[in-house]
């Protein structure tokens, strides 16, 4: 025999361990190709949503007439009727839900008799009933009424979107604000009043000195209307109905069958954009999220901040400090236990000990002139970060723990022998060394945590929240405010909206939105992380 | 070069010292003293006891659980034991260079004055002083002196263990103690940290823990035989080297058991 074949395994015998790269990489292969199927999925349907699609004019049988109806595919699904006879059936999105009752039909495909794109189609987004497919008429304004077809007709249609647009502006300010302020001044004044702080006579000319302000405002206000209602959009809908959206009402208008390549991705930005900076409308079914993306932002970073220094400190304590024994142990595996229990625990805990205990105590004691209306004592962002900081406490603990272990003992007693306390190496030395490992686990505690949604429900989140937990009126943060998240959005829009249908789309863009946060705020995190552990390249130990 | 021994006076003072780790004596009954800036080697096989001794006169040995000890160390006369001895103040006054190089996670200017810094000096003009002349006495300055807020992690092995010791003399103590500070260095990084020895002894007391008997020979003034715990000999390096006084030294150091 050979003395070489003796000395060395033959190649057969070597590859005896290839099923096990192949089943470990299988694995491996399995889990990535679910994580980007989701995620691509989002992607498409997130990102289409706001595609301008070609509009259809479609003239359908239905018996004995003949329908028209504009609209663009959404769906397509197949049908075996009684007779066991295959129908291709389309959801047709044809908006004009006002006149309709619904936005969307379905047709059987085999009853459409012609298909054709007139360029004359236009999509009119509106302020209430969602969008609208109609065919222009003529404009009414105050300087006459301009046929679609005349020269004006497209600047003039500008002009009354841009004033309505203003116009719009114009009465939130007066509306929200200084209307708002006005009811927050008579609330004090009553507060006052009431603990004996105003004399009567006075608060009465106050009272009386504000309401003439309000009765301004509100004049105001009709002024602007009433100059909206000069001006509107006449059009005819596919099946020949008359319409007539008055200025106020109206909010974009689009031609989709006439536009061009980059006039189309135009559109796609400038939905994106509304859809990204604009308060919800229409029961969240039309609009744009930006208070759940703010909410949801700041109720992540409220909460970092509560769970990093609470989780740093305990382990700092059980790992530097405490005598490790049965105790010790015990508590450890209590808080690895803590990370197991279901979220919703954590939301009714709370409910019950933040909002209705602390909240509650703080009303009695400091704002104990307005109750019984609630202050702190109400679902709010505050208690909401607080309530998530505890769900993630043992994620920040835990990955504290390992860092601080992981510093070398040769570290530390370096810095003992150097005449170090032993509090001044922990803070000089150890926590510096595990500043990389404790931001891992404050990066998986925000990634845990932007994503429950859960015990928000219990605790702060609602369905519309316009009002944002930071804004221009004193004093500036309101921690006890209720607010929008993303993650309760989509679980409102696909599950309690009036209008599934409708609200598709924007489930799955508001989807791709809360990846896209989560994403980023990790992003940011790991950023910090990795340039710090760049300052301190981690020693070879 | 130095005053002869004798007329050096003894400054560490070790009295019928013994040490457990638990159950396990590691110390029995070591009588020495150690002579006033004089570099002094304790040698031995592995786990004779010399790195234990080296550590208890800092008193590093305390963090571990279930020590103890019997007998006394003096430093200048004072016992380390001593209830009224604040072990901070103590390390204060004994420096200590590890056997693997322990750099901090911090520049290479935050780690010499790392020993100020914890004692409350924070005065810029001193800090900076302290930095240059230690460094220049640690033979880094010229290596580093333009990246002095460079994380430390950036010098090589030789250098990283140069800054160590710079860094346990920064606060001006009186004893540097040194475990094996070469055992993870390069032959030439190795040499470098021996002149610097040689350097050194002028204005500490050092005591050093050796695996290498040429090591020992070359820059130590006198030389420690420990052998299962207990001192077997002691005495001037040349002395010990060329005419040990006991069997199991010459045995030791002549390689026949290790």
């Amino acid at each position: 025999m050979d003395p070489a074949a003796k000395t060395f395994a033959t190649t057969g015998r070597s590859r005896k361990g290839e099923p096990w790269v192949w089943l470990t990489a299988a694995g491996l292969t399995i889990g990535v190709a679910m994580a980007l199927g989701l995620f691509l999925l989002i992607l498409v349907k997130g990102a289409s949503s706001f595609w301008p699609r070609r509009i259809d004019l479609m003239e359908v049988s239905n018996g004995a007439a003949i329908e028209k109806i504009a609209g663009y595919i959404t769906q397509q699904t197949e049908r075996r009727d009684a007779q066991g006879v295959l129908h291709e059936e389309i959801q047709v999105f044809r908006g004009n839900k006002d006149l309709n009752g619904e936005a969307f039909k379905y047709i059987d495909r085999s009853n459409i008799k012609a298909t054709s794109r007139p360029g004359s189609l236009l999509l009119v987004e509106r302020l209430e009933y969602g969008p609208a497919i109609v065919t222009p008429v003529a404009l009414q304004t105050p300087g006459g009424r301009i046929e679609a077809n005349a020269g004006g007709f497209e600047t003039a249609l500008e002009k009354i979107l841009t004033q309505g647009k203003a116009a719009r502006k114009e009465l939130l300010v007066i509306e929200r604000k200084k209307i708002g302020a006005i009811s927050r001044e008579l609330a004090a004044l009553a507060r006052a009043e009431k603990s004996a702080g105003v004399k009567p006579e006075v608060a009465t000319t106050r009272r009386a000195g504000l309401q003439a302000d309000f009765d301004k405002l509100q004049t105001e206000a009709a002024d602007i209307r009433k100059t909206l209602a000069e001006s509107s959009f006449l059009g005819l809908t596919a099946d020949g109905k008359e319409v007539n959206y008055p200025a106020g009402n109206l909010l974009d208008v689009f031609p989709s069958n006439r536009a061009g390549f980059f006039s189309r991705v135009g559109e796609m930005i400038h939905r994106m954009t509304k859809f990204l900076t604009e308060d919800p409308r229409e029961a969240n079914t039309e609009g744009g999220v930006f208070p759940a993306i703010f909410g949801t932002v700041v109720m992540t970073l409220v909460m970092s901040i509560f769970v990093t220094p609470f989780g740093v400190i305990a382990a700092i304590y059980l790992r530097e400090y405490a005598k490790q024994g049965l105790f010790v142990r015990m508590v450890r595996i209590s808080v690895n236990n803590l990370a197991g229990v279901p979220s919703i625990v954590f939301g009714v805990f709370g409910l019950a000990f933040f909002v209705y205990f602390v909240g509650g105590g703080l009303d009695r004691w400091l704002f104990a002139d307005s109750l019984p209306t609630p202050t702190y004592g109400t679902p709010g962002i505050l208690w909401a970060s607080l309530t998530l900081a505890l769900l993630t406490l043992p994620v920040v603990i835990v990955a504290t723990e390992e860092a601080l272990s992981a510093v070398p003992r040769g570290v530390r007693e370096a810095a003992l022998a150097c005449g170090a306390s032993k509090w001044q190496t922990i803070q000089r030395v150890v926590l510096p060394a595990s500043l990389p490992g404790i931001l891992t686990g404050v990066i998986l505690a925000m990634a845990r945590g932007a994503g429950e949604v859960a015990p928000l429900m219990l605790v702060g989140v609602v369905k519309l929240a316009p009002s944002l937990p930071l804004d221009d009126i004193a004093p500036f943060i309101h921690p006890e405010r209720k607010f929008m998240h993303l993650g309760f959005h989509i679980y409102d829009l696909g599950f309690q909206s009036p209008d599934a249908e409708a609200a598709k789309p924007i489930v799955y863009a508001t989807a791709l939105l809360l990846l896209v946060v989560v994403v980023s705020l990790n992003l940011t995190a790991i950023l910090i992380r990795n340039r710090l552990k760049k300052r301190f390249a981690v020693s070879s130990f | 070069m130095s005053a002869p021994l004798s007329e050096r006076r003894d400054f560490i003072h070790v009295d019928n010292f013994s040490f457990h780790y638990g159950e396990k004596q590691a110390i029995f009954g070591i009588d020495m003293a150690i002579p006033e800036h004089q570099v002094t080697a304790l040698i031995g096989p592995s786990g004779c006891g010399k790195s234990t001794l080296l550590r208890n006169l800092n008193r590093m040995n305390d963090l571990i659980e279930g020590v103890r000890h019997e007998g006394d160390i003096r430093i200048g006369g004072t016992s380390l034991y001593d209830p009224s001895v604040e072990v901070i103040s103590l390390r204060k006054r004994v420096g200590m260079v590890f056997q693997k190089y322990n750099p901090f996670a911090k520049s290479i200017y935050e780690n010499v004055v790392f020993s100020l810094r914890v004692a409350g000096r924070a005065k810029k003009s001193e800090l900076d002083e302290t930095v240059e002349r230690t460094l220049k006495a640690a033979a880094l300055w010229d290596e580093v002196k333009d990246r002095l807020h460079h994380s430390a992690f950036g010098l090589s092995g030789g250098q990283q263990q140069r800054l160590c010791i710079a860094r346990a003399i920064a606060n001006q103590p009186e004893i540097l103690l040194m475990d094996e500070p070469c055992a993870a260095l390069d032959p030439l990084a190795t040499l470098k940290i021996e002149d610097l020895i040689m350097g050194l002894k002028e204005q500490f007391t050092i005591v050093i823990v050796t695996h290498n008997m040429e090591q020992a020979t070359r820059c130590s003034d006198r030389t420690a035989f420990l052998y299962m715990g207990r001192l077997v000999e002691y005495g001037e390096t040349m002395q010990i080297f060329e005419r040990p006084g006991n069997p199991e030294t010459e045995a030791y150091i002549s390689g026949r058991f290790s």
